[in-house]
């Protein structure tokens, strides 16, 4: 590859300031969140409107370079890690909200666009539900790769349920819209394959958004309990009583004390968990809930429990969990974060396992998750600077996923595959499955250019599809029509 | 057109593998959706009937593909749980239902099949078996395939294993009914409803000769009072009903038509008033889902179907019931159709299916 020559061509696209070849300017974009996996890029550019994403990837098309997309850089599974010798095209100078409908419920946004200032457009009617942590900065058009979900997605689902519509740049530069702002379109569901696809099947550069309305009332509680157990239990007796809470969040005693040092928010350190509980919806709904919610805290021995009176006591509650993982860094100079999902009745026992091997592999493992959907964030805390223990830190993390999938769960729930965990994605799926995955990555980008080296646990080719395409003798007749 | 029974996915596989053409069968009621011709094999689902798995505690279930809904439905009803999925005809199989993307009422609160879906195993074309997806509620490992098959109709291969998401059956329901014979009047309270911060179980709408009717269900264990809530919302000629089982079937069973035209129109919710005048003028019904935009349109005769396709707002549109197949006036994006024959030609290169 001729790279002067490529950032030339980019740099009549996008502007001189906008694309740069730079050692120390491209080390911003040498890796996402998951920070001890680098590469740095040949390029990075900077398109600031949908049509010059579209001319760069037309440019890298024609030059056959391979690019990673990239939003806020917030990912946690080195989604967005660049490929040696490719480009990074960022997409942070789309943040424009191009259109906010709330007769219909819709926004329409580039993907540049923080999660939280969808939310602020459509504020105080309207919310946008899929709440990562990292919300105030990480974008709609990563949270769209990903398939971001987020502390209330048990009650309201994942960036997937709430997307529309998409206008897409293809790898071959094609520009198509998948979907539109109506729902139950006829025609292949495009935009729930792209949702979650990681950045590997093109660029979102236009993204129509599902906002609700904001519930009447939110009660959020704080409850603790001497045993995860006791607090695992609870979780099973609020769903098995039908009730469906915004957020269930657990913080097990070594997260719940980071996270006290970090933000004083007031909780004990004696504890052996603390559930977070948050009921939303109606105020008759949510009132008879609650009671039943206490109910059950008192039924499962809980020391003590807080309903938040106010907004201030209810941000309160949520600093501590928000500041979870950041306060880890009080607790270990490094941490290793896992993102494996479970079935929630396993949990007691998975938990189990999981001190098992902490206490084989010598290390602490803290516990912070969302609790109603089995989604465990467990930290795995150690020292970078011994030598040995960032390896073995790794490989406990890996046990702890394997633990999970054997419990009939899953790699990942929310943080995505990326580079980090395609080496696990052998033990969800075997081969067939994964050679299903392949044709559909290879119908969007037959020459794996977009975000090469991810999901996918080894490099596969497309190949040609075998024989010209047959027509179907009724559409060839003309009587029915391909949709 | 030979039927062919596998009773595996396996077996399924084979045909689809065959060599021949082939479309799966579930209960038959949506057999003519797509408008595709006959083709030489029908892989009836019928011997892919069994719940395999009701995981109460976690909410979740796996289902083969032939199972029939109402069946299924018995089942997650006797631990207090639900298949939030609604559609009409009692004869329909979950494979497919999830394969036509039918919905009924409840797709205001619980969303689409493919939003309900956690996992799907299916048969190709190539002979193998895939599975996407998991079996827990919260999974974002590989390609979201069982979006992909959701809604379509069997060209990518058959549905053979769903895995799906489950909810809890609320404790009661009871309904507000407003009724007024004012199409503005009508959209109006659609649109207050859909925008309040009710958390309905449904909202849908029904006009007939003249006459208009929005319902709005709660579910919950203050469902009477928070009915007698939304109904004040409405400024219509309201009533409340607990008793609200059959009101809701009656807007299930206008979605489709035993000898009529039936047409679904994916709308928007400030739209119904258009989409309502089309109904009035050529002499039309319709039921809808107001909080959601999508009608459906029951139309008289093949003139008035012509008269309605001109007429409407251009929105993508699909003939449920009816003898008409073309002429819908959807203008199709070329790039788009591209993209879909790509995908179409990698899950099925011979073109065996439809």
């Amino acid at each position: 590859m001729d790279v002067a020559r490529l950032g030339d061509r980019l740099r009549a696209i996008c502007g001189r300031e906008h694309v740069f070849a730079d050692a120390d300017r491209l080390r911003t974009y040498e890796s996402d969140a998951l920070g001890h996996l680098r590469e740095l890029p040949a390029l990075v550019c900077l398109p600031g409107t949908a049509a010059e994403v579209r001319d760069v990837v037309l440019a890298l098309h024609e030059a056959g370079v391979p690019w990673v997309a990239r939003g806020a850089g917030t990912g946690l599974s080195g989604g967005a890690l660049p490929v040696a010798d490719g480009v990074v095209i960022g997409l942070s100078r789309l943040r424009r909200i191009l259109d906010v409908d709330l007769a219909n419920g819709r926004v329409v946004a580039e993907p540049g666009v923080a999660n939280l200032a969808v939310s602020a457009a459509v504020a105080p009617t309207h919310f946008y539900p899929p709440d990562p942590s990292s919300q105030v900065v990480c974008t709609v058009g990563g949270n769209v790769a990903e398939n971001s979900g987020g502390a209330h997605c048990f009650k309201y689902g994942f960036t997937t349920n709430y997307v529309t519509g998409l206008e897409v740049v293809l790898p071959d530069a094609e520009v198509v819209t998948l979907g539109g702002s109506e729902l139950d379109r006829p025609g292949l569901d495009l935009v729930g394959a792209f949702v979650g696809s990681e950045g590997t099947l093109g660029i979102a550069t236009r993204i129509t958004l599902r906002v609700v309305p904001v519930p009447e009332t939110v009660r959020t509680l704080v409850a603790y309990f001497d045993t995860m157990e006791a607090a695992a239990r609870t979780v099973s007796d609020i769903v098995a009583s039908g009730a469906v809470p915004g957020a269930i969040e657990i913080m097990d005693r070594l997260s719940l004390r980071a996270a006290e040092e970090a933000t004083g928010a007031g909780n004990p350190l004696d504890v052996g968990a603390a559930l977070i509980v948050e009921l939303d919806g109606p105020a008759l709904e949510c009132e008879a809930r609650l009671e039943a919610v206490l109910g059950l805290l008192e039924r499962n021995g809980a020391r003590g429990s807080r309903v938040a009176a106010d907004e201030a006591q209810r941000e309160l509650i949520w600093r501590a969990r928000k500041a979870a993982f950041a306060a880890m860094g009080r607790v270990a100079p490094s941490y290793y974060v896992q993102d494996s999902v479970i079935p929630r009745t396993r949990l007691a026992e998975v938990l189990g396992r999981i001190d098992e091997l902490a206490a084989e592999y010598g290390f602490a493992v803290a516990n912070v998750f969302h609790a109603g959907d089995g989604n465990l964030h467990p930290l795995v805390a150690y020292d970078a600077t011994v030598p040995g223990q960032a390896e073995r830190a790794e490989e406990l993390s890996g046990e702890i996923v394997l633990a999970c999938v054997e419990a009939g769960g899953s790699i990942t729930g929310e943080h995505g595959v990326g580079v980090d965990k395609k080496r696990y994605m052998p033990a969800m799926f075997g081969d067939a499955d994964l050679a299903a995955f392949q044709k559909l990555r290879c119908a969007f980008d037959p020459d794996q250019r977009a975000n090469p080296g991810k999901v996918m646990p080894t490099p596969r080719l497309c190949g040609e599809v075998p024989g010209p395409y047959r027509r179907h003798p009724l559409e060839a007749a003309g009587v029915a029509e391909r949709f | 057109m030979d039927v062919v029974t596998p009773a595996s996915a396996a077996e399924a596989a084979e045909v689809l593998a065959s060599g021949r053409t082939v479309r799966p069968r579930g209960g038959g009621t949506k057999w003519a959706w797509g408008g595709f011709a006959d083709p030489e094999v029908a892989l009836s689902t019928e011997r892919l009937d069994r719940l395999l798995e009701h995981n109460a505690g976690d909410l979740t279930a796996v289902v083969q593909g032939g199972a029939r809904l109402a069946d299924v439905q018995r089942a997650f009803a006797e631990a207090g749980q639900m298949l939030a999925l609604d559609p009409p005809c009692a004869d329909a199989t979950l494979g497919g239902i999830v394969a036509a993307a039918d919905s009924g009422p409840l797709r205001h609160r619980y969303g689409a099949p493919r939003d309900l879906l956690l996992g799907m195993t299916v048969a190709l074309s190539d002979g193998t078996v895939a599975r996407a997806g998991g079996r827990v509620i919260k999974n974002v490992a590989g390609y979201d395939l069982a979006k992909l098959f959701a809604g379509s109709l069997g060209r990518l291969g058959t549905i053979a294993e769903l895995v799906v998401r489950l909810h809890p059956r609320p404790p009661a329901t009871a309904t507000a009914v407003g009724e007024t014979d004012d199409p503005a009047a009508l959209a109006r309270a659609a649109l207050e409803l859909a925008s309040a911060p009710l958390e309905l179980e449904a909202l849908d709408v029904r006009w007939s000769a003249g006459r208009g009717v929005l319902l709005a269900q709660v579910g919950g264990v203050a469902a009477p009072a928070r009915a007698e809530g939304a109904a004040a919302l409405m400024s219509l000629d309201v009533t409340v009903h607990e008793d609200d089982a059959g009101l809701w079937a009656a807007q299930r069973d206008a979605q489709r038509s035993a000898d009529g035209i039936v047409l679904r129109v994916a709308g928007l919710p400030a739209a119904l008033e258009a989409v309502v005048a089309v109904a009035e003028r050529t002499g039309g019904s319709l039921v809808g889902r107001a909080g959601i935009g999508t009608s459906w349109l029951r139309l008289p005769d093949a003139a008035a179907f012509e008269h309605a396709c001109r007429e409407l707002p251009p929105f993508p549109r699909a003939v449920v019931d009816g003898p008409v197949r073309d002429g819908v006036g959807e203008e199709r994006d070329p790039a788009l159709a591209r993209l879909e024959q790509r995908v179409k030609a990698r899950f099925d290169p011979a073109g065996a299916l439809p």
